[in-house]
């Protein structure tokens, strides 16, 4: 592979796709486009299991056409790649099913507005304040003096209705 | 921080695979059973596309696995983007405005859609094509109405049954031959004359099964996406 062949410009090109598709996934922040960067990743996926399958001078693995005794191209990689595009398909629809609801409830399909709203929604399920931390305190300032330990535990068994803003759920 | 992470890991994943691909060799393939499903099929199968007896002969009840693989999907993406079924209190939506072509041109594309998903299916084992491909033609043909006419919707009750009867046929199949010789999925009736239709056994009817099966539910998924998205509910909260 130290050279530049016509194989290594294959395998190349697919492996290229699985980590365009990997960092597409990783890196951006709309889920939309997370969906897509999986479709990328998985054509690059499906492409390299077909290449590992090739085999130089061989035919299509049907019988009848060619004189017996043709090699041929090893068919199991075909195989899983043939259902692994419809599962594909499959897997996508279900993914794009789950944006639109996310979408329909939250308005919005960024992960960090996301995060926001789910935050909010989850403390706001729970009873108690908007969450906050020490970098962000979502109370007044100056901040309440920490609570020990002992009495932390003791907070434990009594309702959480009344908790202080600027500490989330134990 | 997090775009440096991400570069340094897709970096580490490429060089990975690179070095995968370079110790597996191009063109020579390393798996020996490809060699010898090759070399096997001919006599063990009768089915002219090697491929196809791989898939529903081979690895049948992996197809089988796959099978319900999308159905699991297809039922979870019916079940998050269900809705309350009012009894026709609402009227239904009319069609937006599309035009003559593009409903005569649906109308049109139909029937060749569905001949040609059919002719793939049944000839699976013969050419390349088979239960998976046309059944995407299939439902692709189904859609291409829906897409014309967003409003006249889909039967999914037929579509349900389709879907319900295929899978049903495709383990009847596998549970025929379980009883008939003892191994589930097993080609039976025999292999007939090579590249003939009526020949390769039940593949081709394990092939129809999966190509209706595979149909209904692309069919039934896209068709509850397109619904959904054409008639907005006002508020889910």
């Amino acid at each position: 592979m130290s050279y530049l062949s016509f194989e290594s410009i294959l395998y190349t090109g697919a492996i290229g796709l699985i980590v365009i598709g990997t960092l597409g996934m990783v890196m951006s922040s709309h889920l939309f486009r997370m969906v897509l960067a999986l479709a990328i990743a998985e054509a690059g996926a499906n492409l390299l299991m077909v290449l590992a399958g090739y085999r130089g001078e061989a035919v299509a693995p049907i019988l009848g056409v060619y004189p017996a005794g043709t090699a041929m191209v090893d068919p199991v990689p075909q195989v899983l790649v043939l259902t692994a595009i419809v599962i594909g398909v499959g897997v996508q629809a279900l993914a794009v099913s789950v944006l639109m609801r996310l979408y329909q409830s939250y308005g919005s399909l960024d992960v960090r507005v996301l995060r926001e709203r789910f935050e909010l929604d989850l403390s706001k399920a729970a009873g108690i304040g908007p969450p906050g931390s020490q970098e962000a305190p979502a109370g007044e300032r100056p901040l309440p003096p920490p609570i020990p330990i002992a009495a932390r535990r003791s907070e434990l068994g009594v309702p959480v209705g009344g908790a202080r803003a600027g500490e989330s759920a134990p | 921080m997090r775009n440096i992470a991400s570069l340094v890991f897709a970096a580490g994943l490429a060089f990975l695979l690179l070095v995968i691909a370079s110790e597996i060799g191009f063109g020579t393939p390393k798996m020996l059973i490809g060699t010898g499903i090759l070399a096997q099929a001919p006599d063990q199968v009768g089915a002219a596309n090697i491929v196809t007896a791989v898939l529903l002969g081979y690895r049948g009840i992996d197809t089988l696995g796959e099978l319900s693989i999308l159905f699991a999907a297809a039922s979870a993406a019916g079940l998050v983007l269900a809705r309350r079924r009012d009894t026709g209190t609402a009227p239904r939506p009319a069609d937006p405005p599309g035009g003559f072509i593009l409903r005569t041109g649906a109308d049109l594309l139909f029937p060749l859609l569905l001949v040609v998903g059919f002719y793939i299916i049944v000839h699976g084992h013969l050419t390349p094509g088979g239960g998976f491909q046309g059944g995407v033609i299939l439902a692709a043909a189904f859609f291409v109405l829906v897409l014309a006419r967003p409003a006249g919707g889909m039967n999914h009750t037929a579509i349900a049954w389709v879907e319900g009867l295929a899978g049903a046929a495709f383990i009847g199949i596998g549970l025929w031959a379980l009883w008939d010789n003892g191994d589930f999925l097993r080609p039976l009736l025999g292999q007939g004359v090579l590249g003939e239709l009526l020949s390769a056994g039940t593949l081709p009817l394990l092939s129809l099964a999966v190509g209706l099966k595979v149909g209904a539910e692309l069919a039934g998924l896209m068709t509850l996406l397109a619904e959904h998205s054409a008639e907005p509910e006002a508020s889910d909260r």
